[in-house]
């Protein structure tokens, strides 16, 4: 485990994504996997090729020259969201929690532009940060069992969208109706340091959009 | 060539050695939760060790087979007929065009392995046959088994030998009751005290657990000290504590991050006890140190590597 800081911050975020691109620009020999967290990344390695010592001194190394790695440029992306109602079962629950009324918790969430800070929990979930003060609220003390595909969460500062329908304990407010994973490819729409914004859709429209 | 699913069992799914390399992706590694039963499974069969089987739960499936075929069982018994003959297990089998295999209810670990000559033929997700069945990816249409499904096989020329595990092959995959762990990256929370008692606890398996994660209940709870806790990555066979203070293993579809305090790891020369355990077995944990986690599964690859000691 590499940890580049203490705390979330955005450089720390930072420094995470140059290590990962470094990291995918020259893959060392025996590394099978990476796993970004906040402010770390988790190094999968065979054992049979290093010792933990061994590796951990090739990658101090990567961290060093990591620092002249150039951020790539930002990608932004655009997320429809339908609100309230059956698709987000707790916008009421959260709105209550702050004294909002719906349309203000709504003009809050999409009033952002998230970071992507990384990926994680399933194929395409992506960590978004941070949710306005207003809006911050923690998870449900009881995870529910089956959360839609495309919904939209809040989990203390962070939202985002279950690209699944998954277990999931985070307070729903809406639900989004594009795909958050391609399961024909493996891509998954958003990736680590791009930026998200979101707007509101009708039920109607989103309708449409599932279809297309 | 192909086989047919007459029964599929209680949870059955395609899996190879897993997809690694997606993690920035959130997808998680997958792959069979006794991996080294697979790969032995499958060179008994003639294939290499990586090709795709069926990963079969507590009670296996009946599977027709369309033509002759070379298999093998590995991982638990659980106690399998061909035609209504025995069938034994870590060992070579040659099965008529028309048979059929039946695989029964475990007398032993949680998972059986059936490995057929040429592989399980699927269509490949990110590099890997293997299913994971939360996202609903990978694998036979990215679901376990159902009755009726068709199987492809994939073709391999020439003969295969007819070989068994050996019995020092037998004793090195006999599950450990006590699987051995080194200390987790926030294991300093919990203290030497929250360690040992966590060693000292004799756990159940819950049933509630899964290829996701075990849930185990102990005598008594694991509480760490009140920090901040930074949603990470995770390593399989991590040794999570939530607010339950009981502790989740992470397994093979496991999240690729988590946000609670991590006492220790399962090493991985345990994994494959870990995937033979079933709900409601007690498991117990010691510590060891880093050095000998790694000496112990470069001794495990060894003798894996060996033919001579695999086979007779």
């Amino acid at each position: 485990m590499v940890y580049l800081g203490e705390r979330v911050t955005l450089e720390a975020h930072e420094r995470v994504v140059r290590l990962l691109r470094l990291l995918e620009r020259e893959p060392l020999e025996g590394v099978r996997n990476l796993h970004p967290g906040y402010c770390s990344v988790l190094v999968k390695f065979d054992a049979l090729r290093w010792t933990h010592a061994e590796l951990e001194g090739v990658l101090r190394d990567c961290l060093a020259r990591s620092d002249g790695i150039a951020l790539p440029a930002a990608r932004e992306v655009e997320l429809p969201v339908c609100y309230g109602g059956e698709f987000g079962p707790d916008l009421v629950a959260v709105c209550a929690a702050h004294g909002l009324t719906a349309s203000r918790a709504v003009e809050l969430h999409s009033s952002v532009c998230y970071h992507v800070y990384f990926l994680g929990f399933v194929p395409g979930f992506a960590y978004l940060g941070e949710v306005p003060t207003e809006l911050v609220t923690p998870r449900l003390a009881a995870p529910r069992r089956n959360v839609p595909a495309g919904s939209v969460g809040i989990a203390d500062g962070q939202t985002g969208v279950y690209p699944f329908a998954t277990p999931g304990g985070w307070r729903l407010i809406g639900r989004t109706p594009l795909k958050m994973f391609r399961a024909e490819t493996g891509e998954s729409l958003l990736g680590i340091g791009d930026r998200v914004r979101f707007f509101a859709i009708s039920p109607e429209r989103f309708a449409e959009l599932e279809q297309a | 060539m192909t086989i047919e699913v007459l029964q599929p069992g209680m949870f059955t799914t395609v899996q190879d050695l897993g997809r690694e390399g997606f993690g920035a992706r959130g997808v998680s590694a997958s792959g069979a939760a006794d991996a080294l039963a697979l790969r032995i499974g499958n060179l008994l069969a003639g294939n290499l060790e990586g090709a795709a089987g069926l990963e079969m739960t507590l009670v296996g499936g009946a599977f027709l087979f369309s033509e002759d075929a070379t298999a093998a069982l590995a991982g638990s018994d659980f106690a399998a007929t061909l035609d209504g003959a025995a069938v034994e297990m870590w060992s070579a089998i040659f099965v008529r065009a028309g048979a059929t295999l039946r695989v029964g209810a475990t007398l032993g670990g949680a998972r059986c392995y059936l490995c057929v000559r040429g592989g399980i033929t699927v269509k490949s997700f990110l590099g890997s046959a293997s299913t994971h069945v939360l996202s609903g990816l990978g694998g036979f249409a990215g679901r376990a088994l159902r009755k009726g499904d068709v199987l492809e096989i994939g073709e391999k020329e020439g003969a295969v030998r007819s070989r068994r595990l050996s019995e020092r092959g037998r004793a090195m995959m006999a599950p450990r009751k006590i699987l051995r762990v080194t200390a987790g990256p926030q294991s300093e929370w919990f203290g030497e005290a929250g360690l040992k008692l966590f060693c000292e606890n004799v756990y159940r398996v819950s049933e509630e657990s899964n290829r996701m994660g075990l849930r185990l209940a102990g005598q008594t709870t694991l509480a760490p000290a009140k920090r901040e806790m930074i949603s990470e990555g995770v390593a399989l066979g991590a040794v999570q504590v939530p607010e339950s203070g009981m502790p989740i293993i992470l397994f093979v579809e496991q999240q690729t991050t988590g946000g609670y305090p991590k006492i220790a790891n399962v090493i991985s020369a345990d994994f494959s006890s870990l995937g033979q355990l079933r709900p409601r077995d007690e498991v117990r944990f010691e510590r060891v140190d880093l050095a000998t986690a790694r000496r112990l599964f470069v001794e495990q690859e060894k003798l894996l590597a060996s033919k001579e000691f695999l086979f007779r």
